[in-house]
């Protein structure tokens, strides 16, 4: 268990010092911000309960408002991110249900499972995102190019991180 | 009252759901609409610290680049010099005078931290209210306008960028004066739109955008860029001019702050 607390404690940090220091300084163009820290509430425990895994999310959109000089920006995307969480897995639970002690990894329950679960989740949260940041002058057309792109991106690096760094 | 309690445990979720978006939507909005972005601010001394470090780091990367735009200044400055200049007439009598006072003081900064790629792009600065910083200070480049500084703590400041569109400038035709508000699209780090130039105003592709001086904030002159197209806006009476910046937000390393001495002034009396 607490070892189960520590590594997310040390994900928390890599992820978000990853995500400011080098991800959004990867300005290619308006239309390429991947978010990449959405990562963090991917990875963690099928068992946490619903309220703790909100205030995690708002304290991991938090943190990155910081550097953004966006209070509040990405900790509501997140919020709104994690909220449907639960519902997701429960959607594409496999038909034997999760196992006690397995983490939703793509090592555990397989490339299509995982790529699944990222597209709706990552997608959900840029859509929010990008509505949320172009509010007032909305226009349909760019908010949504931002949103594929970025998400695409930020699908590749996340199923890639599965590969590298999170293969046990 | 326990009806209340199992309604509050059995909707926990949705209930905290709502507190948390709520809460934050409202804090961003917020900081939005009046600029003041009080509650979380990179300019705070933690996370300013954090981005002086890493900038020290990635600036070397650029070290070429911004070497090459001093050096081209440094020749354009020289080449203002007295003595670079040759004297042609014979008697000269040199007279001290007070025609001329100091209206603008200009301080150095480092970027050490910046964005294009959102809609609302702010800089960070490494000089604050210690240095004589202080908000609504105009912040120019060596190539070109920058912004307008935002926040100050004690040695850092936020400034927003041309390239947030929530900034409007006003600007001005070099050739004929004719001016209007500038204003970032949104869509391109590279580009700016003027708007609000009459019809019947001459233009070419080319011209030099400067601004306009009517501010308290900007000197006038300081370039912007030059029009590298225009079009009829929607009701057909007004240009809108799509502005090729100067200035390559991109790879921004040192900025100047502008003081303008005589800003309160001009702000009195024009506030009679």
């Amino acid at each position: 268990m607490i070892k189960v607390i520590l590594r997310n404690i040390i994900c928390f940090v890599l992820i978000v010092l990853f995500q400011v220091l080098v991800l959004n300084n990867v300005q290619f163009s308006s239309l390429l911000n991947p978010f990449v820290y959405t990562l963090f509430i991917l990875l963690l425990p099928f068992e946490i309960s619903g309220w703790f895994l909100l205030i995690l999310a708002f304290i991991l959109g938090f943190s990155i408002d910081a550097f953004t000089n966006t209070p509040g920006l990405h900790a509501s995307a997140t919020v709104f991110m994690a909220s449907f969480r639960p519902m997701v897995l429960r959607g594409i639970a496999p038909r034997d249900d999760y196992e006690i002690g397995t983490f939703p990894r793509l090592s555990q329950y397989g490339f299509a499972w995982f790529v699944k679960y990222t597209v709706i989740l990552v997608f959900i949260h840029h859509l929010f995102y990008f509505v949320i940041e172009a509010f007032s002058s909305f226009n349909l057309l760019t908010v949504l190019a931002r949103t594929f792109i970025s998400s695409i991106v930020a699908i590749f690096l996340i199923v890639l991180s599965q590969f590298i760094i999170f293969r046990d | 009252m326990r009806n209340l309690i199992r309604i509050l445990i059995r909707y926990h979720f949705a209930i905290l759901f709502l507190i948390l978006e709520v809460f934050s939507l409202t804090i961003y909005f917020n900081s939005n609409q009046n600029h003041k972005n009080k509650i979380l601010n990179s300019s705070h001394a933690i996370v300013a610290e954090f981005y002086s470090l890493s900038s020290s780091v990635f600036q070397y990367f650029n070290l070429s680049k911004v070497n090459y735009q001093l050096n081209e200044e440094n020749t354009r400055l020289k080449s203002e010099l007295k003595n670079s200049y040759h004297k042609n007439s014979v008697n000269i009598l040199e007279i001290y005078d007070s025609l001329y006072s100091k209206k603008y003081i200009y301080r150095t900064a480092k970027v050490i931290n910046n964005s294009i790629n959102k809609q609302h792009n702010y800089i960070t600065l490494n000089k604050g209210s210690r240095q004589g910083v202080k908000p609504e200070m105009a912040v120019v480049s060596t190539t070109g306008i920058v912004g307008i500084v935002n926040e100050v703590s004690p040695n850092y400041a936020t400034v927003i960028s041309i390239l947030n569109t929530k900034l409007n400038i006003s600007a001005k035709i070099k050739r004929n004066n004719y001016f209007g508000r500038l204003n970032w699209g949104g869509n391109d780090y590279m580009h700016v739109l003027l708007n609000e130039i009459p019809n019947h105003v001459e233009k070419q592709i080319g011209d030099t955008i400067v601004t306009s001086g009517f501010s308290t904030i900007f000197p006038e002159g300081i370039l912007i860029g030059t029009i590298s197209n225009f079009n009829n806006d929607k009701k057909g009476n007004f240009y809108e001019i799509e502005v090729q910046l100067s200035t390559d937000f991109k790879n921004l390393a040192y900025v100047y702050i502008v003081e303008n001495l005589f800003k309160n002034e001009q702000i009195k009396l024009e506030k009679r």
